[in-house]
């Protein structure tokens, strides 16, 4: 019993026939295209497949896609404006917050909402809401030094990223 | 000559993918609470009820449950609220943990509730996940069933043309099991607003942030100004088969003039309300001692919160 379920994703409507068992994750990166929220432990612990749904953070590896039907997906690559970075992007690169890379577009989007929340977090506010997402390289230091930055870009207003 | 050798994998893989979910079902979205009933009622108990997906979608992945049908919850909107009713306070069954987390009165009045939901798991999770379907999945480790049990909540379950309030209590029958009947659903949680002054605590033991309990409690406590003790719970999870209430700490300690001494001796007794056993989490003997402190420190917590300091 397949279904046409029709969707806002990365700011664009689109329409896909999916099956009531398929996971947003794969319909994602699979039909698709967008690489970019990860699959790792699939049961709910790592935080890789983070994605926005209507405007928080979820795991895709944990929703149906038939679930997201008339609503709003972001993923990782709808965070560039224009060829530009979002300010999170930039920090981690500056920050050297990336080493496999698998884990980040996860922790991206979750504190994407955080700094929408909280604009000015302090350490522990940031460690609290990363706790959902594990990093197997870099040890979280750069990490939460890189969203720091980052939400001081974004107080400074120094970028079309709002 | 060629000896070929049978490597036998130790695992299913079937069991154990969770890529996918490996099941075909077929999938409904009810509207309205009746509708919902009505259609549990047809399909008959090989319909699962999806809420936030975070337990249901991984036990599909592991095959621990195959569901011909899948009747998703969370359209039923009816059912997402919390809501002031003058002396209690009511959470529809699909409202998300996160809601409940930054809901300022639930943090005020019911500050047991608001720290079990803070101590869940990852924000994703929480964004997701739902009261009822922490409730439902009736695990023993459910970071939401003590504090409701201390706040004396009542469940509204409705069925096909009929529908009842029971004492939460009476809800978990062992582990995932509930007293819900496959054409029953738990509709809304009603908390009694506890007389003031009353203060309450959560603390949960776990080995990292994100992991389930090896031990949780919930107290709430009301004392006079005298200091003596005129309203007492204690309740756990993770140490018997569903979550339990510590009545022979309550029963020591109830009527008697707080002090941290005759606290730890109250608290000592919480061995006798629990049967913890040995699983992937903990061992029974930690369970036990560990439950001990902090039975001991949750009353401490709770008393400073009604005393204000």
């Amino acid at each position: 019993m397949e279904r046409r379920i029709r969707f806002r994703l990365n700011g664009e409507w689109v329409e896909v026939t999916v099956k009531p068992n398929e996971l947003l994750l794969n319909v994602l990166r699979e039909k698709f295209g967008l690489t970019g929220p990860k699959y790792a432990c699939g049961i709910g612990e790592c935080g890789a497949c983070t994605v926005l749904v209507d405007g928080e953070p979820v795991l895709a590896c944990l929703t149906l896609a038939v679930d997201v039907d008339g609503r709003d997906v972001v993923t990782i690559e709808g965070l560039a404006r224009d060829g530009e970075l979002h300010p999170l992007q930039k920090a981690f690169l500056e920050h050297g917050a990336i080493q496999c890379g698998y884990c980040i577009p996860g922790f991206i989007m979750v504190a994407k909402r955080l700094l929408e929340e909280n604009p000015n977090p302090s350490e522990e506010e940031i460690r609290e809401y990363i706790r959902g997402n594990i990093c197997r390289c870099t040890g979280y230091v750069n990490i939460v030094k890189a969203i720091k930055a980052a939400a001081e870009s974004l107080r400074a207003g120094s970028s079309s990223h709002t | 000559m060629v000896k070929t050798v049978v490597i036998k994998p130790k695992v299913d893989i079937n069991k154990v993918n969770t890529h996918i979910l490996p099941v075909d079902f077929e999938y409904y979205e009810p509207r309205t609470l009746r509708e919902l009933v009505e259609l549990l009622d047809k399909l008959g108990p090989s319909a699962k009820i999806l809420a936030g997906g975070t337990d249901l979608l991984v036990q599909i992945k592991q095959r621990a449950v195959e569901p011909k049908y899948v009747v998703n919850i969370k359209k039923v909107r009816e059912l997402d609220f919390i809501e002031d009713r003058g002396d209690y306070l009511a959470i529809g069954a699909v409202t998300r943990l996160r809601a409940i987390e930054k809901n300022s009165l639930i943090a005020e009045k019911f500050t047991a509730l608001h720290e079990a939901v803070r101590a869940m798991a990852g924000v994703q999770i929480r964004n997701m996940a739902t009261i009822g379907g922490n409730l439902c999945n009736a695990s023993p480790a459910a970071d939401t069933a003590p504090p409701l049990m201390v706040f004396d909540a009542e469940l509204k379950i409705v069925g096909p043309g009929y529908e009842k309030v029971i004492p939460i209590t009476q809800f978990f029958k062992g582990p995932k099991k509930t007293v819900l009947k496959y054409n029953e659903v738990l509709a809304e949680i009603r908390i009694p607003y506890p007389k003031p002054p009353t203060g309450s605590a959560f603390i949960k033991i776990a080995r990292t942030a994100m992991d389930l309990a090896k031990v949780n409690v919930a107290v709430a406590l009301r004392v006079d100004e005298d200091d003596y003790i005129r309203w007492i719970r204690v309740a756990l999870g993770s140490v018997a088969p569903t979550p339990v209430r510590a009545r022979s700490v309550e029963e020591e300690l109830i009527d008697k003039r707080f002090s941290e001494e005759i606290v730890r001796k109250a608290s000592r007794l919480v061995v006798n309300d629990i049967s913890p056993i040995t699983d992937i989490r903990s061992t029974a003997e930690y369970r036990r001692e560990v439950s001990k402190v902090i039975v001991r420190d949750a009353l401490l917590i709770a008393y400073k919160r009604v005393r204000g300091v």
